[in-house]
């Protein structure tokens, strides 16, 4: 199981991914935005970070590059997409998934560990997740806030693809405290909140068991790889 | 060279944060009159030779598709530099 993380200019949580990526037990692979070639991976990982200083929109100018051709492509062919956080701004951007990405309501950047309820436990990234359970993420963020018309949410809510809401605290003011959603078929989810740095004990959130012991974010890898593996 | 102004707004239902913040410093700095800013983008786009039909069409498709998302923006003007301006961009606002 090889699974690829795009770097773009401006990428920063591209390694953290990759770490994710190996601790859950799949290859990790580096691919480079200006490529057209993803290598022959099983699945992909667009990581957060600021590409392209977030200059024009959030994700806008990544959602343009090279690669993204290929990856659009494989993911309307059912490939495993993980957008994280920037990466969820790139694939709103690239038409992938609707809604949009906004300043957080309140102006400011914020970064805290993140109560998560899992809303849709059948996606190819949430397989290992029960719907209703809840987890905590780190979550880092000035453009957070998810929007779409109401219509829109009301598809989104109706066909089950909201995938992650805020619980507790609404960070930034999303609507309808969304933090992830998925595409129809459930290969391809964006979530703000940041899965890949809270998979190690020692650097996660708190837990009441023991402080940085959160690793609530390596079922998001092991999920893909499950998945992957029943599907051969 | 003829330069074309495309300019960029958020949504009007949408909050902008940013136009808050600038809205809630003149207010602090004694602008009382001031009662709400919003703020958007301005693009300067420059091209070789005349702005004809398809250049308008062109620069239309520039600024629905790239220099906006029509998820939580709206083009609101596009002066092509003459008396004409472009309705179109309205329109679609």
């Amino acid at each position: 199981m090889r699974v690829g993380v795009i770097t773009f200019p401006g990428s920063l949580d591209d390694r953290d991914a990759q770490r994710a990526v190996r601790l859950a037990g799949a290859e990790p692979v580096a691919l480079w935005h200006g490529s057209h070639d993803l290598e022959g991976v099983d699945a992909l990982i667009l990581p957060g970070g600021f590409s392209y200083g977030d200059y024009l929109r959030c994700g806008a100018i990544a959602s343009l590059s090279p690669i993204m051709t290929e990856v659009v492509d494989a993911a309307n062919r059912g490939m495993p997409v993980l957008g994280i956080c920037n990466g969820f701004q790139m694939l709103t951007e690239a038409h992938l998934l609707e809604g949009g990405l906004i300043r957080n309501d309140h102006g400011a950047f914020i970064c805290r560990d993140q109560v998560l309820r899992i809303e849709n436990d059948s996606t190819d990234w949430t397989g290992e997740f029960e719907a209703g359970e809840q987890i905590t993420i780190p979550l880092k963020n000035g453009e957070g806030g998810f929007i779409a018309d109401d219509e829109t949410l009301d598809r989104l809510e109706g066909e089950g693809r909201v995938v992650f809401r805020y619980v507790d605290v609404n960070p930034n003011g999303s609507l309808r405290d969304i933090a992830g959603i998925t595409n129809a078929r459930g290969n391809v989810v964006g979530l703000m909140p940041h899965p890949e740095h809270a998979v190690e004990p020692g650097f996660g959130p708190d837990t009441a068991v023991a402080m940085r012991s959160g690793v609530d974010g390596l079922r998001f890898f092991t999920s893909v790889i499950q998945r992957t593996l029943a599907s051969v | 060279m003829p330069t074309i102004v495309v300019d960029v707004m958020p949504k009007p239902e949408l909050l902008d944060p940013q136009g808050k913040a600038v809205a809630g410093a003149l207010t602090r700095t004694g602008h009382s009159l001031v009662t709400g800013v919003r703020q958007g983008k301005r693009f300067e786009i420059t091209v070789d030779g005349p702005i004809d039909e398809a250049v308008r069409a062109e620069i239309r498709t520039i600024a629905e598709e790239i220099l906006s998302n029509s998820v939580i923006e709206d083009v609101v003007a596009i002066d092509f530099g003459d008396a004409v301006g472009d309705d179109d961009a309205n329109a679609g606002a």
